[in-house]
């Protein structure tokens, strides 16, 4: 029985961590995520951290978020800047307790001098902040949303 | 005439709080604050005439970042107040939303970690728009003119077994050689500072 209750509980928590990808080079995250110019997606992320209560508040707002704007495709991908050795005790627990909808990613390249104004150069490296990209355009905010609507209204910045 | 200039020039490039953000920008010329510190007396950079540089960091206590950052700022001021280089630390967060960072709850950090450098609140949240702290540790580094020097990072790594470089360590050493710095600008992750919700009636 407790062999396969542990069976269960390494399927079970490899499962999750598997959804949740570990980019240990900021360059892996470029190529991936960063670069993604689609012209048919808006894409929303938002860096933050579970220790971030301003970045846990806005989270419900970002998860809200319509599918689309103006027929075109929403996606939010949620940029998690906790620490690496927090990912099995923090991280892990809080996407599962809170059954966040979103992808969730984990930004783990520490040298983060190196990398955050790649992100945005108007970025002080402050969280949480958010960054859309559609279609070669990039917007970005250093700020905490207080609702869905004011992600909508920067969205609406799109041309 | 000339004096009229040299004076008007003198007094843009103080950064005042006047108009928009503010911010200090590398070679402004920093406003002194008067601040309460743990020890209960007030500081400011015009206690230490005889400064060779001040080390301004904005920092707190609940922050993941600014607890990480802790032993080397205590390893700074070690190091370097004997140099002449003052560690200053500002914490200017919201305290009603985070009253982890109330006073009484810096003046049991500043015991159990036992800092020897202030550690003063920005009650009025009216100090880091004035240097342009936007998160925590944020790090200010001043000459014995006050004029901004350095701003940013500590070092490149938040876990301190990955740290290659010590920007503001790198920084304070030229500083006291009379050298160059740089870089003059660097840029980590860090917790937003809190401002206060302003209520609405």
């Amino acid at each position: 029985m407790k062999v396969f209750f542990l069976t269960f509980c390494l399927i079970f928590f490899s499962g999750l961590s598997s959804q949740i990808k570990v980019y240990d080079r900021f360059e892996e995250f470029e190529a991936e995520i960063l670069n993604r110019e689609n012209a048919d997606t808006i894409y929303v992320l938002n860096f933050w951290a579970t220790w971030c209560k301003p970045c846990v508040e806005e989270l419900p707002f970002f998860e809200q978020l319509q599918s689309s704007y103006k027929g075109i495709p929403i996606k939010v991908i949620l940029v998690s800047l906790d620490m690496k050795s927090k990912f099995e005790t923090s991280l892990i627990p809080f996407v599962q307790n809170k059954k966040i909808k979103s992808l969730v990613v984990l930004l783990a390249d520490s040298k983060t001098n190196r990398w955050i104004d790649k992100i945005s150069p108007e970025w002080s490296g402050a969280l949480p902040a958010t960054l859309f990209i559609f279609n070669k355009q990039k917007l970005f905010y250093e700020k905490s949303y207080l609702s869905t609507k004011e992600i909508d209204n920067d969205i609406k910045h799109f041309k | 005439m000339k004096k009229l200039i040299f004076t008007l020039i003198l007094i843009s490039s103080v950064c005042l709080q006047s108009y928009g953000q503010g911010s200090c920008l590398i070679g402004d010329i920093a406003q002194d604050f008067s601040l309460l510190g743990t020890d209960n007396k007030m500081h400011s950079l015009a206690d230490y005439p005889k400064a060779k540089g001040f080390i301004i960091i904005f920092t707190c206590n609940h922050c993941p970042f600014s607890v990480a950052y802790e032993d080397r700022i205590i390893a700074l001021h070690n190091t370097y107040s004997k140099l002449g280089c003052l560690v200053i630390a500002i914490n200017s967060n919201d305290t009603i939303s985070y009253p982890e960072d109330n006073f009484s709850n810096m003046c049991l950090r500043a015991k159990s970690k036992g800092f020897q450098f202030p550690y003063v609140i920005d009650a009025s949240q009216t100090i880091y728009p004035k240097f342009g702290a936007t998160k925590t540790p944020h790090v200010f580094l001043l000459d014995e003119k006050r004029t901004l020097r350095y701003m940013g990072a500590i070092d490149d790594a938040s876990n301190q077994e990955e740290v290659e470089e010590k920007y503001l360590e790198k920084a304070i050493d030229a500083l006291l050689k009379g050298k160059d710095i740089n870089p003059k600008i660097t840029k980590a992750i860090g917790c937003s500072i809190k401002v206060r919700k302003v209520s609405k009636q």
